[in-house]
């Protein structure tokens, strides 16, 4: 195996009963790099986090963690990687700064290099206020904030994160972000799933999109991008009664123009910036007033729309969701 | 597929022990945080002592010792089974919070999370035979068989309450909330103290109740205490065999109950805490 691979996924299958939750996904996240998981509700996103951090033991398959098999050495590859589940797991009767202390005792930091990097963390989270307060008394984004800072300070070279904005207003979703980069910069790898596609696009080197349990679409987000379709050009016009005119002359650029009457606003398939240019010198030279001219390319969340068949945002199977939450605990 | 790994682990990780002490503390702090964890070994057995001792020991008659006397060990032996449940609801909780995940993905050994649980259990049982040991004192029970018949009594107790925690854990593994281990608690348990020789003497039973009464653990436990303590005579000729071998037949159930259960216990905490 490559040594620069930090993950590695080989043929995952998790079963429940009858139901493949995971059906053989594989991937490999070169150290040092964000992939980000996309994938609609009950894709089997978590269930694939649960294996490679060894909650969870695959039917079959298998994975490595910093160079480790989740199978054979799981214990190394606790020793390695830091997780944030989907589900809440502080304790709510300590207070922030215990539980950093605590999970920083059971990963084996000496006493003394904890309470810094736990007043560091603090920090970074904006926990320095509540620190001595009891968790039962956070908020939602408190709590979830605390959940991620307790599973970074043992510094593991490896992260896991299942849905770590779900529930972070924009402001503290921004400031993970940032927090996030920070730790790519310095060296750690970071595997993230997530429901929000500009997420992805921000953070993630690569994706992979699952589906009900398998790999449908894997590759840096430009390239799943460009699979989801051409861009297009989008002209809008000043006056309404010019744009019969404006398709005129967009016709005679480029094909397939779709008319939007209300929005006053031209759109056509387009290969690229050459077309934008053409367009361009052709209405500068006709002089309708043009307000704006710009070349749209599709967005991650045409591509999840283009390789699932629905929205990011679609929940096609809540009941099993709902079940699943209980599973979980 | 043995490639040497980029960033070997620079930690590492904590000893059983240094793990269980760490997990041991974080339960103390949750007693301390909610003192009413400790209400079942605490007010709940002192109001017991009072009731029977005030309101029923008048009207029941124990050959050879007067009612108070009789009634502590009994209430010793209650205390140290309900207490063992302590551990049931933690466990409960944890795995229904997410906590066991958290414990899961930290390189500690496995066996961390029921080890600290059945310390922080003996622990609290510990407690609450201490406010017992007092609260008999305060009205008129005494140790009266010389310092190591009464230690040894205490360490049968502990013993026993060693071999409960296994049910504890089991009966948490299969337990999907507090409150289906708290009905638990209430159908099978309570009931279980009482059919036994800790409140009345079984002599007076009809004679179906008194077998299973006699044979009940609890009573072995509650027998070898009043004879380790000097609370009780002798079980008679006509109690069964296992009254009249009590110290012996308690550490016989003790190490029964763990045979049986430890395994069923640990097989249940994996399969809850697998997928
Ligand atoms: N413990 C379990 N027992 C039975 N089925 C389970 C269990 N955990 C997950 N599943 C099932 O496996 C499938 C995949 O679940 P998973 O949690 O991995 O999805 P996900 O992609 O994380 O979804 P979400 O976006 O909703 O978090 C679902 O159909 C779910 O019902
Ligand atoms: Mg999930």
């Amino acid at each position: 195996m490559d040594s620069n691979v930090a993950v590695e996924a080989v043929d995952l299958v998790k079963r429940f009963g009858d139901n493949a939750a995971v059906d053989g996904v594989s991937f490999a996240v070169p150290a040092g790099t964000v992939l980000g998981m996309l994938g609609p509700n009950g894709a089997g996103k978590t269930t694939t986090v649960r294996m490679l951090t060894t909650l969870s033991r695959p039917t079959s398959g298998t994975g490595m963690v910093a160079g480790y098999d989740i199978i054979r050495q799981p214990e190394m590859v606790r020793r390695s990687m830091g997780l944030t589940g989907q589900a809440a797991t502080v304790d709510e009767l300590l207070t922030a700064r215990e539980n950093l202390r605590m999970v920083g005792g059971l990963s084996g930091m000496p006493r003394a290099t904890i309470r810094p990097a736990a007043d560091d963390l603090l920090e970074r989270f904006l926990l320095t206020d509540a620190a001595d307060r009891i968790v039962k008394t956070y908020s939602g984004g408190m709590r979830r904030r605390l959940d991620l800072a307790v599973s970074l300070i043992a510094a593991p070279p490896v992260l896991f994160l299942d849905e770590p904005t779900t529930g972070l207003d924009p402001r503290s979703r921004n400031d993970l972000w940032d927090v996030l980069r920070g730790l790519v910069r310095e060296g750690t790898t970071l595997l993230l799933t997530t429901q929000y596609l500009e997420e992805a696009d921000q953070l993630a080197d690569d994706i992979v999109v699952i589906d009900k349990g398998h790999v449908i679409a894997h590759g840096t987000p430009t390239d799943l991008k460009s699979q989801a379709g051409r861009a297009s050009v989008v002209l809008t016009v000043t006056h309404s009664c010019d744009l019969r005119r404006a398709e005129e002359l967009m016709r005679r650029c480029v094909e397939e123009v779709h008319l939007e009457v209300g929005a006053r606003r031209l759109t056509a398939q387009a290969s690229g910036l050459a077309d934008m240019s053409r367009i361009g010198e052709v209405f500068a030279a006709s002089g309708i007033a043009v307000d704006d001219l710009g070349l749209q390319r599709p967005s991650l969340d045409d591509v999840f729309l283009h390789l699932t068949g629905h929205r990011a945002e679609d929940e096609p199977d809540s009941t099993s969701d709902v079940q699943l939450e209980g599973a979980l605990g | 597929m043995s490639a040497v790994p980029a960033h070997p682990p620079v930690l590492t990780p904590p000893s059983l022990l240094r793990a269980s002490a760490i997990v041991v503390r974080r339960n103390l702090i949750h007693i301390k945080r909610m003192p009413e964890l400790l209400l079942d070994v605490t007010i709940q057995p002192v109001m017991f002592v009072l009731l029977f001792a005030y309101v029923f020991g008048s009207s029941i008659s124990v050959p050879g010792t007067n009612y108070r006397e009789f009634l502590v060990p009994g209430i010793m032996a209650q205390t140290i089974v309900f207490s063992s449940f302590v551990v049931a609801l933690g466990l409960t909780s944890d795995l229904d919070k997410g906590i066991v995940d958290r414990f899961k993905s930290l390189p500690i050994p496995r066996s961390t999370i029921l080890v600290g649980r059945s310390i922080s259990s003996l622990i609290h049982s510990s407690i609450g035979v201490s406010v017992m040991a007092v609260t008999g004192l305060l009205i008129g029970w005494r140790v009266r068989d010389g310092v190591w018949h009464a230690v040894g009594a205490f360490v049968l107790l502990l013993v026993f309450g060693f071999a409960m925690i296994w049910v504890g854990i089991w009966v948490g593994s299969i337990m999907r909330s507090v409150e289906s281990v708290n009905g638990f608690m209430f159908t099978v348990m309570f009931p279980l103290t009482f059919v036994a020789n800790t409140f009345a003497p079984t002599a007076s039973m009809p004679s179906w109740l008194r077998t299973i009464a006699e044979w009940n653990p609890i009573s072995s436990l509650t027998q070898s205490l009043r004879e380790l303590w000097g609370n009780g005579p002798q079980a008679g000729s006509t109690a069964a065999w296992p009254l009249q071998h009590a110290e012996v037949t308690t550490v016989v159930w003790a190490l029964l109950v763990t045979a049986v259960f430890a395994p069923l216990a640990l097989a249940a905490f994996r399969r809850r805490s697998r997928d």
